[in-house]
């Protein structure tokens, strides 16, 4: 059962049931005990009653048969047809065996063949609780009994006046219960209005402080859950809107550049603009490519997909890679590894964040790069670690910009004006997401970046 | 008019720097927070364009100081950013216009006109003197309706004279319209399109003030 109402209802109605039922069983039971005790002792009163009026012989013995059943004390329980006193029935016996007297509603054989005490007998059919006494004075036996059929109805309507009442006031019971339980369960609703009549932007925690105690933990829960999903839609919108608002600069100059030539008689000017044209569609597209990576590494969160990555080969496929992209900028890529075979650069680690990381380093320098300059690749491995050091002559990262040059659409101060300002920052998240990190060195012409990957082993016992 | 442009992004500084000059307008190029307060310090232009974000500030910084020194410069700022706040923030800073990048090349023109226009205290888009009337968004003059076609140098020149009309304009003053910092200045262009201009307009429409400049001549 899915419905807390429902099974709310289910439990109290039964266990309302189970304990109506349970005192009915006991009421029953201790009637029965109870009427039992009471007509016995009238049998047994009536029997005496008659046995001393003939020894006295104040009175007649069929005479005393029906006074006794006259003057019998009422049963303790209101009948309906108000006839069980009649049920009484009397018989006179002589020890010889011969009926003396016997009252009306007394059978004409004898009701039972015992002498003294309790006893019950079976008369054409019908069932009798006899007791006898002895008049040893006359020599008479005096029996009374009553049917039991008449106990039993006696018991039967008691449990009777009882249960029909239940069986009344259950759906009575039944409703109030349904009733209150949705009453009960009232803020849970309240709760779930409030909520599915939220918009998609409307991610405010719900009051914790109004709502019943129980439901609080899941409130809580969902109030954190609603916390992390804003953040997250935040970091989106901004970066949404970082993204929209980096790319209108180039497109500021494409369609200037675009309206120069349309306009312009002169061919040189004509071809300038277009070819600055090229060059700025290349950089967008460029800038797009690392705009969708930057969201690549950012949605990787938790979902890196580790295997063994040969760090060397994958530095020599992108430089070749690169070298062909970007062959206007003349700039060549030397790719060096430091004793590959005594300890292989190989790394347990995400493809893909390796690749981009990396790429964006080599692409960065090879950017930075004098035309016809060169770019140093060198990679190295350790026990402990993988390093890739990517060297160029280009204008560096001042000190003060270091700290700086990882943050989103930064453009440090030696920038050349036509980059995105993203790559390092996606090295960067690339290089937190594989536990590495990123420094930079500056030695004579050469600029150094490095990362350092810690393998395998090292990351697991960290981690 | 002479304009200075600070923007860092390469492509879009030549498109505004030759896209502006195909308008009539003389232009700087500054590429820096810190060379823009260096030209504005060291010279006088009609108006400044402005882009927001730099690597190193912001053209807020550099339009503050400017009104903070007195500069009534006229100030067109250009910002990718186009939430309403920013607008108002630039506005408030002292920016006489605001522009959202991208942007269409004339609506630039247009607006460095308007801006300049009001700076001077005049309304009309047309400059008028005599019976000459010159209409700065076609580069053009005309005379009693009929067009006199002018080249880019010959609408700075006389532009730059209707603006002050009466005023004595030194060549030099005529070359700081004519020629931006790369350009080399030739010798004799000032007079050679003085001359140009008064074949085009009548020999009395400028008058040479002698060891001064030039300025319109006023009909008696």
């Amino acid at each position: 059962m899915n419905s807390i109402r429902i099974r709310l209802f289910a439990i109290l109605l039964a266990t309302t049931g189970a304990v109506w039922l349970f005192a009915a069983a006991w009421i029953y039971a201790s009637t029965q005990a109870e009427v039992e005790r009471v007509l016995d002792a009238r049998l047994m009163e009536a029997a005496r009653m008659v046995s001393s009026l003939i020894t006295d012989h104040r009175i007649e013995p069929s005479a005393a048969v029906d006074a006794a059943i006259a003057n019998a004390p009422p049963p303790p329980f209101k009948q309906a047809d108000g006839s069980y006193s009649r049920q009484l029935s009397c018989q006179i016996w002589s020890l010889q065996g011969s009926l003396v007297s016997r009252s009306e509603s007394a059978p004409a054989t004898s009701l039972a063949s015992h002498t003294d005490g309790f006893e019950e007998t079976e008369i054409d059919g019908e069932r009798w609780r006899v007791y006898a006494v002895v008049n040893p004075t006359l020599g008479v036996r005096v029996l009374v009994g009553d049917s039991l059929e008449i106990r039993d109805r006696l018991i039967g309507d008691v449990i009777k006046g009882l249960l029909v009442p239940g069986i009344v006031i259950l759906p009575v019971l039944a409703v109030l219960i349904w009733v209150s339980v949705g009453r009960g369960l009232a803020p849970l609703t309240r709760i779930a209005e409030g909520l599915a009549g939220r918009s998609a932007s409307e991610l405010h925690p719900i009051d914790d402080g109004t709502v019943p105690r129980e439901v609080r933990p899941v409130i809580r829960a969902l109030n954190s859950l609603f916390g992390r999903v804003a953040e997250a839609r935040d970091r989106e919108q901004s970066f949404t809107a970082y993204a929209a608002h980096e790319l209108k600069t180039p497109l500021a100059g494409l369609k200037t550049q675009a309206q120069i030539a349309l306009r312009t008689d002169d061919s040189t000017i004509q071809r300038e603009a277009l070819s600055r044209i090229s060059t700025s569609v290349d950089r967008t597209s460029r800038m797009v490519r690392q705009l969708i990576d930057l969201a690549a590494v950012d949605a990787s969160q938790g979902a890196a997909k580790d295997e063994p990555v040969d760090v060397a080969v994958l530095v020599g496929e992108i430089a070749s890679e690169l070298e062909t992209q970007l062959a206007a900028n003349e700039v060549h890529v030397a790719v060096e590894f430091a004793d590959r075979a005594r300890q292989p650069a190989v790394l347990e680690a995400d493809r893909i964040l390796l690749r981009l990381a990396i790429r964006n380093l080599l692409e960065n320098a090879v950017q930075h790069s004098p035309k016809g300059a060169e770019v140093r690749c060198r990679v190295s491995a350790s026990q402990s670690e993988v390093v890739v050091e990517i060297l160029d002559q280009g204008p560096g990262i001042t000190v003060a910009d270091e700290a700086r040059v990882t943050e989103r659409f930064f453009r440090g101060s030696t920038a050349s004006g036509h980059g995105s300002g993203l790559g390092l920052s996606i090295v960067q998240m690339a290089l937190d997401r594989l536990g590495g990190n990123l420094t930079f060195e500056r030695g004579g012409t050469w600029f150094v970046a490095r990362a350092c990957f810690p393998s395998d082993r090292l990351r697991r016992a960290s981690s | 008019m002479r304009l200075l442009v600070l923007e860092d992004d390469e492509i879009l500084l030549d498109g505004l720097k030759v896209g502006l000059q195909m308008c009539g307008f003389t232009v700087d190029a500054v590429t820096s927070v810190a060379d823009a307060d260096a030209a504005i310090e060291a010279d006088r232009f009609d108006a400044i364009i402005l882009d927001l974000m730099l690597p190193d500030g912001s053209g807020l910084d550099v339009l503050s100081r400017m009104r903070r020194s007195g500069d009534r410069t006229p100030v067109l700022l250009l910002t990718a950013k186009d939430e309403v706040a920013d607008k108002i923030a630039g506005l408030d800073s002292g920016a006489d216009d605001y522009l959202g990048k991208p942007f269409d090349l004339d609506e630039v023109a247009a607006r460095l006109r308007a801006i300049v226009r009001r700076g001077h205290g005049r309304a009309a888009g047309l400059l008028e003197w005599n019976d000459i009337s010159l209409d700065p968004a076609r580069m053009s003059a005309s005379r009693d309706g009929m067009t006199i076609s002018l080249s880019r140098r010959e609408f700075v020149i006389l532009q730059a004279l209707m603006e002050t009309p009466g005023v004595i304009l030194s060549r030099s003053n005529l070359e700081e319209k004519l020629y931006g910092w790369q350009e080399e200045i030739e010798s004799n262009t000032v007079e050679v399109h003085i001359h140009k201009l008064r074949s085009k307009l009548g020999a009395s429409f400028i008058e040479t003030v002698r060891g001064a400049g030039y300025r319109l001549r006023t009909l008696q």
